[in-house]
């Protein structure tokens, strides 16, 4: 199984690169640091039916750091959400896969994101909404580390503790840049970890591209009571293709065709 | 006059009957769940939380979560209500409604209390002068703007039946309920209360008081005024407003907003492009509030029923 997982992350990650050539725009670096996140939850941990986008008892995903939608559109026709064809006119006028996750348009997108913050306080919402209801379906939020710069996830995180929502689980998409530089040269983020401890969430500290690391970080986190886990990955932005790996450049523009070529050869080297 | 309107009309805030319409509509629809932050008090919440501990959620002073949270029991099947002042709801939080309840069209129901100058004493940082202003423009948002307590029971129920996201506008000050149980609020209505071929005053929210205050006194000086109650900010009722149009020739409007972005200006753009006539907006003048006795504010800021007369008087002279 590990090995398939892995295959599936490398096969996203060319979906990926493929999939933003005609877009000509869109952002691979935040993309390819989680595609084994998303690998690992929607093909061992995620209780979901493709052919049920809308059951009730399913597990929900929220991408909170709601700009690597590519991962997600990749994961989601991989799955078998709708046809990989579809992912070559991401963007495109009229089509239903947008710049950033439409609820309302794309099967299998559990909540609308691309506004950074927004999607952990939704999830929580949901998770919520799960203990109310006496559901045991589970709630993931993946987060980027800018991201964790908004006073919402803040505000999220305080309300996800005081209501014991152990049917959250969120993600750190741990790359260590966004736009403008690293982290810490935008806005210091560290000591991360401590942060969440502090805020009452149960924390993992993981290697985000270990797939064994990251199956048993989600299987301690469903079995922890009484409180939220954060699962604090730590990634490489731009994972899998040698020239973009940690260039903050890679942030949001997408490759050429040409650059695409150069990513899908070592892509499939690697397979 | 339509035989609804009340006699001997008690005065009840908004927010009250909003209290107590929650707790009723509470029993028969298990799905609702209300959220507050930090002022159940004051937006009477806490009636439900009293009736109903396990679906009532404190959200701390925290707005934007509030409305974060609430659109993910949305999305997971429960009818939220959220609510805080006006001021925080449409202003803190506006680009958490905006992406994460209007645009996925998630069914939050967010009723917004102490809108309007007469929040009183409290001052301008908490009087919410431009809230419908900024709901209006959302798509997918529907508004609405009950005038006593019957109507607010009304909308309230309203606005759980109808599936996405509404904005509830409430108020702090007890203000007289003019309606009996006759009277019918149907989303996207308006109701003429009162029938004149002279000028048509369309008013909403504590205005609707003034504005048949109003008539009554134009109608002793043989103005005969068609009063009209726009509760339903959106969707605006475009029938009957250019229906009233045509007949009096000339329109005034009442609202306790600013006079940009709200009722007036709702009404101003459907007369323009559709049936242009003299119109004169009665509202707050572009300017923040202060601090104040509600009925002196709406004395300083020209929100009264004499304020409604001189607007008519002004706009029959264009006629
Ligand atoms: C509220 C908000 N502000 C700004 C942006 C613009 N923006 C998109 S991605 C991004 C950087 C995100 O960095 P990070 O969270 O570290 O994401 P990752 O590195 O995983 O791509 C910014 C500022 C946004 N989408 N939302
Ligand atoms: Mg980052």
């Amino acid at each position: 199984m590990l090995t398939a997982i892995r295959q599936m992350a490398n096969q996203i990650r060319q979906d990926i690169i493929e999939m933003l050539v005609p877009a000509k725009s869109g952002h691979p670096g935040g993309s390819l640091s989680a595609a084994d996140i998303l690998a690992v939850l929607y093909f061992s941990v995620l209780k979901i039916d493709p052919q049920n986008p809308q059951w009730p008892d399913r597990d929900r995903f929220v991408l909170s750091k709601g700009h690597a939608a590519p991962v997600l559109y990749a994961t989601l026709a991989e799955k078998g959400y709708f046809p990989r064809e579809e992912l070559l006119k991401l963007r495109q006028t009229g089509h239903f896969l947008q710049g950033h996750p439409d609820m309302q348009k794309v099967p299998g997108v559990d909540m609308s994101t691309g506004s950074l913050g927004q999607g952990i306080s939704a999830a929580a919402g949901m998770a919520l909404a799960g203990k109310i209801d006496k559901k045991s379906y589970r709630v993931y939020a993946l987060l980027g580390d800018g991201e964790l710069a908004e006073g919402l996830v803040w505000e999220a995180a305080m309300a996800a503790a005081h209501y014991r929502l152990d049917n959250l689980v969120a993600i750190l998409d741990y790359n260590g840049l966004q736009i403008d530089g690293k982290n810490e040269e935008v806005m210091t983020i560290a000591p991360v970890a401590a942060k969440w401890q502090a805020f009452g969430w149960n924390v993992i500290e993981v290697d985000g591209h270990n797939v064994e690391q990251l199956l048993q970080a989600f299987e301690a986190a469903a079995n922890h009571q009484g409180r939220p886990t954060i699962i604090i990955a730590k990634t490489v932005k731009g994972k899998g293709v040698s020239f973009m790996e940690n260039q903050v450049g890679w942030h949001g523009s997408a490759p050429n065709a040409e650059q695409a070529e150069a990513a899908l050869k070592e892509l499939r080297e690697e397979q | 006059m339509a035989d609804y309107i009340l006699t001997d009309q008690k005065k009840v805030a908004t927010r009250d009957a909003y209290g107590k319409a929650l707790v009723e509509l509470g029993k028969e629809k298990p799905a609702i769940v209300v959220l507050d932050a930090d002022l159940s008090q004051s937006t009477k919440t806490v009636n439900f939380a009293k009736a109903y501990p396990e679906r009532f959620f404190n959200m701390g002073i925290a707005e934007q979560n509030l409305m974060g949270f609430a659109a993910g029991l949305a999305a997971a099947g429960k009818l939220p209500f959220a609510s805080t002042f006006a001021v925080f709801a449409t202003g803190r939080a506006f680009e958490q409604i905006r992406n994460s309840i209007a645009y996925p069209k998630l069914n939050v129901k967010i009723a917004a209390t102490h809108a309007g100058l007469t929040v009183g004493e409290d001052g301008a940082s908490h009087q919410a002068i431009e809230d419908l202003a900024l709901m209006r423009a959302l798509p997918n948002m529907t508004v609405l703007v009950p005038a006593d307590a019957e109507e607010t029971r009304q909308v309230v129920r309203a606005a759980a039946a109808h599936s996405g996201p509404v904005y509830i506008r409430l108020g702090r000050l007890a203000v007289p309920t003019l309606f009996s149980t006759e009277y019918t609020f149907t989303l996207g209505k308006a109701n003429i209360l009162r029938e004149g071929t002279d000028v048509a005053i369309i008013a909403n929210g504590l205005m609707v008081s003034e504005a048949l205050k109003a008539a009554a006194e134009l109608s002793s000086q043989q103005v005969g005024c068609t009063v009209v109650n726009c509760a339903s900010l959106k969707p605006l009722d475009e029938e009957t407003i250019i229906s009233v149009a045509k007949t009096t020739g000339a329109v005034v409007t009442a609202e306790e907003h600013n006079i940009i972005g709200g009722l007036g200006s709702a009404v101003a753009e459907v007369l323009a492009e559709k049936y242009p006539v003299p119109l004169r907006r009665v509202g707050i003048k572009d300017t923040f509030g202060e601090s104040g006795r509600p009925e002196e504010l709406l004395i300083k800021y020209g929100l009264t029923a004499q304020d409604i007369v001189n607007a008519v008087q002004e706009v029959l002279k264009l006629k």
